[in-house]
């Protein structure tokens, strides 16, 4: 043996000196890799931080909204002049005028045609409505007077949030010197203030950015899910079922095979022309409704569930199918009594993933109409909606700069439904995980 | 190899029987004739001719590869779940062609139990795993019957008096032993005539085996029994009967004491004392 290390120049020192050699080339890459991981991961993390501070940051104004404070006389004469008390007739009358009125009254000196419109313009027009439903909610308010929180306008609320620069030429800006004197007078009074926004979380979209909200969207989001849930999870579930468990493996499975993961690596706009073609021009389907956003999304979330579900199929032990075969049990025993439920958590979570990426999926909803101008919340799967974002997507485009706050308060609303998906994902997984 | 046919695997059992000078030997409960396995284009299992006989425990040896897994899941037609793989020739159950269009596969199986060489017990409960056959096939009526049952196979396979107090906590949770022995109990509580077993102590250690092995013999009595082993010593102390398997052949089958003391082809001679295998 001793022979032997001298003959070879690589045994015992001459092995040992030449590993030596190397050790510290070995270390410095290891180390210089796990310095690109750390630095892969910070710099994502840095992009996630940025997104949600400039989100946030710029979105949570849109929580808020100013009020203006109005002393409201709920004067007979306009509500109901000849006293029937018929909720038509009350319907149809000038509550508008209320508000003016009591604008006016505040604002004697304001004389002219144009000035007035000015001060009226202070406070959004859809203060008439809510006066109106105020006086529906209590119709003993009738003859009687109250203050009234009304909302202000869109110009007005950015001014109180400071987006508006009262130092820049009076041309420049949305606000005149006039309208900026009557709000800082109503400040004075402590009749402006900022409110918390349930305007926002209760209505359906509107023109006036003050007005808008994301209930609509929220609605429409929920029932096109709801839809896509109903249709893609079953269908899904049954197609990788049978795909697994028993179909022959031939060449039509490996064809069917090949064309699902096809079908996941499709641009979802082509679903949306698709839908487009189908649902609404040959089956007569309504537009912009959820019940074709729905049927949309399930095409395109079906690969993503089938592909899911093999997958955790696929990972079920075969010993626990023989041990079930092998007791004599029949096939459909084996996969509900035992493959489905040990599958359950993949494919469940696969499931919640497709469900998040059809949550935030826009362009085959543009299509298929589900882009228009839609005031009223959906109450049912053929109303017409949009969805959360679509919705985000309008009021990008809308010029207004109140809309900016409300488009990233959207997209608050949004990410917080995938984050809270994705959660529900994690907690299913660990709750339905077995070990064996 | 080809001098090794059927006619000379027929030829030594009918000189077995005549060596034991027994006019009545134990009937025939499983008689395979000319059984062949093709997975694929492999050949897998060629021209196996055996009685397997009631109320005994046949072992079946050889070396890996040999075919005796791939003939023991011919017997309740496990072979089925896999893909490519062709039975030809007959294998009888008490008389009856199990391969026959006409038998249906489910009923087969809750006659013929099977017990797998690595332990896989359900994620279940331990009551829940010995309580899964009687449930598939609607054995008991009502929830004091299935008690019965489940409580009588746990005890028919030793393992009642170590678990009688956990019955609810999961079979997984046991050790390698008590789950193999879960699975027999398992096996049994479908009441069974025959119970295969594929290599049940290859994942033991000595002392669970030599439980199982105590219990093989305890179940002899009920139920025949087919074990798969690579212990030459585990056929020796478990099994009345051996078959010897070399290359997909059946090679030789006779009594196990005549087996390993007195084989009559060179092959099991050469296997039994080591030098190959």
């Amino acid at each position: 043996m001793s022979e032997m290390t001298v003959d070879t120049p690589r045994g015992g020192a001459g092995t040992r000196a030449l590993v030596a050699a190397g050790i510290g080339r070995r270390y410095r890459a290891e180390r210089r890799f796990r310095l690109f991981g750390l630095v892969a991961i910070v710099s994502a993390l840095v992009f996630m931080v940025l997104l949600f501070v400039s989100i946030v940051g710029k979105g949570y104004t849109a929580f808020l909204q100013t009020e203006i404070r109005l002393p409201i006389h709920y004067d007979v004469q306009t509500i109901d002049p000849q006293g029937l008390r018929d909720p038509v007739e009350m319907r149809r009358a000038n509550y508008g005028k209320l508000y003016r009125d009591a604008l006016h009254e505040m604002f004697p000196d304001v004389e002219s045609r144009g000035d007035r419109r000015m001060l009226n313009g202070l406070v959004s027009s859809g203060a008439t409505f809510e006066i109106r439903d105020h006086v529906f909610a209590d119709p003993a308010l009738i003859g009687k007077k109250g203050e009234v929180w009304v909302p202000a306008s869109d110009d007005v609320d950015m001014l109180v949030k400071g987006n508006v620069d009262r130092n820049s030429p009076e041309h420049e800006r949305r606000m005149t010197d006039k309208e900026i004197a009557w709000i800082d007078a109503l400040a004075a009074q402590d009749r402006i203030e900022t409110r918390f926004n349930w305007r926002f979380f209760t209505q359906g979209d509107s023109r006036e950015p003050e007005l808008a909200g994301i209930w609509g969207a929220v609605s429409g989001s929920f029932l096109t899910m709801l839809v896509t849930l109903v249709l893609s999870f079953p269908l899904g579930v049954a197609t990788a079922v049978y795909l697994e468990e028993f179909a022959p493996k031939n060449r039509w499975t490996d064809i069917i095979e090949v064309n699902i993961n096809n079908l996941a690596a499709i641009p979802s706009i082509v679903f949306g022309l698709l839908g487009l073609a189908v649902f609404l021009q040959f089956f007569g389907l309504p537009r912009s409704a959820p019940v074709v956003g729905g049927l949309v999304l399930t095409l395109m979330t079906l690969p993503t569930i089938i592909i899911a579900s093999r997958v955790s199929l696929q990972s079920v032990p075969p010993s626990i199918r023989e041990a079930a075969l092998g007791l004599g049990a029949s096939k459909m025993q084996m996969v509900t009594n035992d493959v489905l439920p040990l599958a359950m958590p993949g494919i469940l979570t696969g499931t919640i993933i497709g469900m998040g990426r059809a949550l935030g999926e826009t362009a085959p909803l543009l299509m298929i109409g589900m882009v228009a101008f839609i005031v009223d919340v959906p109450h049912g799967f053929s109303d017409p909606a949009t969805v959360l974002p679509v919705q985000i997507y309008i009021w990008a485009d809308s010029a207004e700069r109140a809309f900016v706050e409300r488009t990233s308060a959207a997209i608050i609303v949004l990410l917080t439904f995938l984050i809270l998906m994705n959660a529900a994902a994690v907690y299913l997984r660990s709750k339905f995980e077995r070990r064996w | 190899m080809e001098t090794v046919t059927v006619r000379d695997a027929m030829q030594t059992t009918l000189d077995n029987r005549l060596a034991e000078g027994d006019a009545t030997p134990m009937p025939a409960k499983i008689q395979a004739r000319q059984t062949n396995v093709h997975y694929g284009d492999k050949h897998a299992l060629k021209d196996v001719t055996l009685d397997v006989r009631e109320g005994e425990v046949t072992s079946f040896i050889g070396p890996s590869g040999c075919g005796k897994s791939t003939f023991l899941r011919c017997l309740n037609r496990m072979n089925d779940t896999i893909d490519g793989c062709r039975v030809s020739g007959t294998v009888q159950l008490d008389g009856e062609d199990i391969y026959d269009p006409k038998i249906d596969v489910v009923q087969l199986r809750a006659r013929v139990g099977m017990v797998f060489q690595k332990p896989n017990p359900f994620p279940k409960s331990i009551y829940d795993n010995v309580a899964y056959g009687p449930r598939i096939h609607g054995l008991a009526a009502n929830k004091d019957e299935l008690d019965e049952i489940v409580l009588t196979s746990l005890e028919k396979a030793g393992l009642l008096a170590e678990v009688k107090d956990r019955m609810e906590s999961p079979g997984t949770g046991l050790s390698g032993g008590q789950q193999q022995r879960l699975c027999i109990a398992r096996a049994i509580a479908v009441n069974p005539e025959v119970i295969l077993m594929d290599e049940p102590c290859s994942a033991l250690d000595p002392i669970a085996t030599a439980k199982i092995e105590e219990l093989i013999d305890e179940l002899r009595e009920n139920y025949t029994i087919v074990i798969v082993t690579h212990s030459m010593q585990q056929a020796a102390r478990v099994s009345q009967r051996t078959a010897f398997f070399h290359l997909g052949e059946l090679i030789e089958v006779g009594d196990t004491e005549q087996i390993f003391t007195n084989p009559k082809h060179k092959l099991t001679q050469g296997y039994i004392t080591g030098r190959f295998g």
